[in-house]
């Protein structure tokens, strides 16, 4: 296989892994309101911030790989996608910087006022970067004006066209079901069925949304392999709202967990040979070819990620072990521990 | 301004401020690390409750550093595409290898480490902390092997028909001579700001007329800070001191320009400590001058030859400044001169001090004393922040020094930019990163000084993860 097509896949990889991995805590994140209300519901909130607690770092870190490798791999590629997207860019950095901060910060002062407002920056650090990344890769599939020097020439607007806005309606609908089952998996009690119940409506919202943008992708721009990945998230996404029915938590994870990553496959598929498509010419397009490094480069990369990605994948897995157990309200102390005493 | 200006401006404020708060990762990980270490081997329960104390702190910085972190990696593609065209078949590398090698071991046993008190191995435990330390160190050495790349550029070719620089030896890229110096002193001098950090904290806390029978905890804090701190500056001078010379050989005009020096010395070029007037060459009204002490920083020999700014700016003139258009022309090719003269006195002179007060810090706390004096006071205060800010000043001396260059002899800063990101784009990041930023400030600030100020915990015996009862409260919750 070509060097700069072993590279477009491992760069599909890390979004993949960025995607079905914050995914989860972007859900959490955005569900702490809903499931968090109640006489009972600053226990209920920190139980929930603590089910992503350990992990939400390291999930980050699959994003970041993912923006250091398109700009070792595909230099083009990363220059043409983080100058054009520029404004979306600038609010999801704004967004991952609140959020990260109000998972820390949160219960570090005993004061309501104080929790509240890290509530809402949790919450919007969670949806919006939810809905741009689905309203970006979206439009990066689909196409953007690009001109004979790589360089984008639209504007904010027009990223917000219809299919580019499903993607970020979609992304939601997907991270909100992914994090609801994540939920029901890693606590018990109320908690545990109320998210359950949740995750099957807004599962139900989040198939019929992503078969729309599928389909609209495939027909615009598939190929065999993209239908097929397609075909695997519905699949998989049917399948663990019907393990959720039946309470098999685990089950569900898998299938939400295997859903989104096809989902994100689909793009990528549909995407290639093209890495940024150009609406102006097809002859001005980004391709794995055009925007990629020397094979120098690529060979050197190559070795470093066949060494090191598994070593990772191996411990982080390892940190999801040692934190499997269920949390239940009766494990969260009385006052934050983060809390000075 | 333009669109270089402003973006210049948003590279300097965003890069300073991460920078704030890498070196106390850097410094505190490893000493938080040490503390834990210590308790396992002997059980002295006072190094427990300085791993928790310092550790609480550890994971308040770590989390600005972290999310400033990220705003580091989008925004060479935001705000310098035309540069991450230019050399992203070089300068990715060591960025994507930086996240893969260094990002997710921090998180993931930074993670382990805080939520895992009940439930991994002491040794195991105190281990996830050591990763740590070496996750910072790993992600220093590629970005800097980065960064000195842009100061030195080794191990590529100018390609004419793809009209990019490309990687051709990236064995010569990590060994590059000056990643070989820089590391070893951005290392060091961040231990220096993690150890007076511990110092400082542990002496406020010594000093407090209530500290009874926590007084030999503190002091224990207070001394093992302060010879941190004092083996780290003399590692920061004899790097710092290689430094120069490896500098002088590959950007001569930066070392004219941290002495302003206009005209070259043959031999016996003084270094001047301060000079008030102007600094553009044509007044002096005083000045204190060490004699020939430049030349040995430049050079290592006392009567070595210096070349001055005039006769640099020619020679680039002659070898770069023939075409308008190109890649590599300027009409400068000199640095702006007060800033690198000042900058590079200050990177100096308040992290000496900062040593200096260590080192008395050490011998007031001898024995049983304890350090009463009044002056102490701010001396405590000053001491974290005299090498932070020498770090801080370092760093925009390294960088603005390089200017015109963005990567030297190859490429200009304006040529970087990103060209269809409009100014008024830029403007609004710069906004809302520098009011983000700010607010961020004040509250890391608040709640540092809330959380030292609680002192350390009292000591519980840990929980035993072999044996621990499944139904009590997690020892570590948010
Ligand atoms: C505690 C902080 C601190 C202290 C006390 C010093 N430095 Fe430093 N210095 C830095 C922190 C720093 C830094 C922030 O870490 C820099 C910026 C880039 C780098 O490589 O390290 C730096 C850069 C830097 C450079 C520029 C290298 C280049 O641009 O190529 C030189 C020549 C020196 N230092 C030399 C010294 C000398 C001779 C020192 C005193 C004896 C000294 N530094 C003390
Ligand atoms: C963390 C320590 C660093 C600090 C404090 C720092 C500081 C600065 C400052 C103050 C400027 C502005 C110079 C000017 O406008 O005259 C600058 C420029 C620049 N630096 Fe650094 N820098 C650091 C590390 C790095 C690293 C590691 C890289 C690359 C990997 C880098 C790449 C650049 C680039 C691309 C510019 C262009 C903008 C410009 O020249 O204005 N810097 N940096
Ligand atoms: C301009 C170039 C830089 C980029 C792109 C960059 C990128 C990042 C990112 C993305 C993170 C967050 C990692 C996480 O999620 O754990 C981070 C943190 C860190 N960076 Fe930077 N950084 C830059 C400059 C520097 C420099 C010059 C150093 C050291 C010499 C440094 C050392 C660190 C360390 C030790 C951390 C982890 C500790 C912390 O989060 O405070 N960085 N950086």
């Amino acid at each position: 296989m070509e060097l700069t097509t072993v590279w477009f896949i491992l760069i599909a990889v890390l979004w993949t892994g960025y995607f079905v991995l914050e995914g989860f805590d972007f859900g959490v994140g955005m569900l702490m309101p809903v499931l968090g209300r109640g006489e009972q519901g600053e226990v209920r909130k920190r139980m929930l911030l603590n089910t992503i607690g350990p992990v939400w770092d390291g999930n980050e870190v699959w994003l970041l790989t993912a923006g250091g490798a398109t700009f070792a791999a595909f230099p083009h590629w990363y220059a043409t996608m983080f100058s054009g997207l520029y404004l979306p860019l600038l609010i999801i950095l704004v967004s991952l910087i609140v959020r990260a901060l109000g998972f820390d910060y949160r219960g570090k002062v005993d004061d309501p006022t104080w929790r509240q407002r890290w509530d809402i920056a949790i919450f919007l650090g969670s949806a919006v970067p939810a809905l741009l990344w689905g309203v970006a890769l979206t439009n990066v599939v689909m196409g953007l004006p690009i001109d004979a020097h790589k360089e984008y020439t639209g504007n904010l607007f027009t990223l917000l066209n219809p299919v580019g806005l499903l993607g970020g309606v979609t992304t939601v609908a997907l991270f909100l079901t992914h994090g609801a089952i994540f939920i029901a998996l890693k606590t018990e009690g109320d908690v545990r069925h109320e998210a359950r119940r949740l995750s099957l409506k807004l599962g139900a919202v989040a198939a019929l949304l992503a078969v729309v943008l599928l389909v609209t992708i495939n027909v615009s721009t598939g190929s065999v392999a993209s239908w097929i990945a397609s075909v695997v998230a519905a699949v998989a996404l049917l399948a663990g709202l019907s393990a959720a029915s039946r309470e098999r938590e685990g089950w569900a994870f898998v299938g939400t967990f295997v859903a989104i990553g096809a989902a994100v496959a689909t793009l990528f598929l549909a995407l290639f040979p093209d890495v940024m498509p150009s609406t102006t010419n097809d002859l001005f397009s980004l391709t794995t070819t055009n925007a990629a490094s020397t094979a120098y480069t690529l060979t050197i990369m190559t070795w470093v990620a066949a060494v090191f990605t598994p070593v990772v994948v191996l411990y982080q897995a390892w940190s999801y072990w040692i934190f499997r157990k269920r949390i239940s309200t009766h494990h969260i102390p009385a006052t934050s521990v983060g809390a000075p005493h | 301004m333009d669109a270089v200006d402003i973006a210049r401006w948003q590279f300097a404020i965003v890069t300073v401020y991460h920078y704030f708060f890498v070196p106390v990762t850097i410094g505190l990980s490893v000493i938080v690390a040490g503390f834990e270490t210590a308790w396992l081997r002997h059980r002295n329960p006072e190094m427990l409750r300085l791993t928790k104390f310092f550790g609480k702190l550890f994971t308040i910085n770590f989390a600005i550093g972290l999310v400033t972190g990220i705003v580091q990696e989008f925004q060479f593609g935001m705000n310098w595409s035309d540069y991450s065209r230019f050399v992203g078949d070089i300068f990715g590398a060591p960025l994507a290898i930086e996240a893969l090698l260094a990002f997710f071991l921090e998180s993931t046993f930074l993670g382990l480490w805080i939520f895992g008190w009940d439930k991994l191995p002491p040794k195991l435990h105190a281990a996830c902390m050591w990763l740590v330390g070496l996750g910072t160190v790993l992600s220093a050495y590629f970005i800097l092997a980065a960064n000195s790349w842009m100061q030195h550029p080794v191990g590529y070719r100018f390609n004419p028909v793809t009209g990019r620089a490309e990687l051709n030896d990236f064995v010569a890229v990590l060994t590059n001579k000056v990643q070989l110096v820089t590391f070893p002193h951005t290392i060091t001098s961040a231990y220096m700001v993690g150890g007076a950090f511990v110092m400082a904290v542990g002496l406020w806390h010594l000093r407090k007329p209530d500290v009874g029978k926590n007084a030999s905890m503190y002091r224990r804090a207070t001394r093992i800070g302060a010879w941190f701190t004092l083996v780290s500056a003399l590692a920061v001078m004899i790097s710092g001191d290689l430094q120069g010379k490896i500098m002088t050989e590959v950007q001569p005009m930066k070392m004219a320009s941290a002495e302003a020096l206009y005209d070259s010395e043959s031999s016996n070029a003084p270094f001047s400590l301060l000079t008030i007037g102007s600094l553009d060459g044509s007044r002096e009204t005083f000045s204190v001058k060490v004699p020939s002490l430049l030349s040995f920083l430049a050079t290592g020999r006392f009567d070595g030859p210096v070349k001055g700014v005039n006769e640099l700016k020619a020679q680039y003139q002659k070898q770069y400044g023939g075409d308008a258009t190109a890649r590599v022309f300027s009409d400068s090719y000199t640095p702006t001169i007060p800033l690198t003269y000042w900058t590079f006195r200050l990177m100096i002179g308040l992290g000496m001090v900062g040593a200096l007060i260590a080192l008395a810090v050490l011998w007031s706390t001898r024995r049983d004393l304890i350090p009463r004096h009044r002056l102490w006071f701010w001396a405590v205060l000053a001491t974290p922040l005299l090498p932070l800010f020498a770090n801080s000043f370092g760093w925009i001396f390294t960088e603005t020094g390089r200017q015109p260059w963005l990567v030297f002899g190859v490429m200009t800063t304006s040529h970087g930019v990103s060209p269809n990101v409009s100014a008024g784009e830029v403007w609004a990041s710069l906004i809302t990163l520098t009011l983000l930023y700010a607010a961020l400030a004040v509250i890391e600030t608040k709640l540092l000084f809330r959380f030292i100020a609680s002192g350390a915990p009292d000591f519980e015996e840990p929980v035993d993860p072999a044996n621990r009862d499944e139904d009590a409260p997690l020892v570590f919750a948010y």
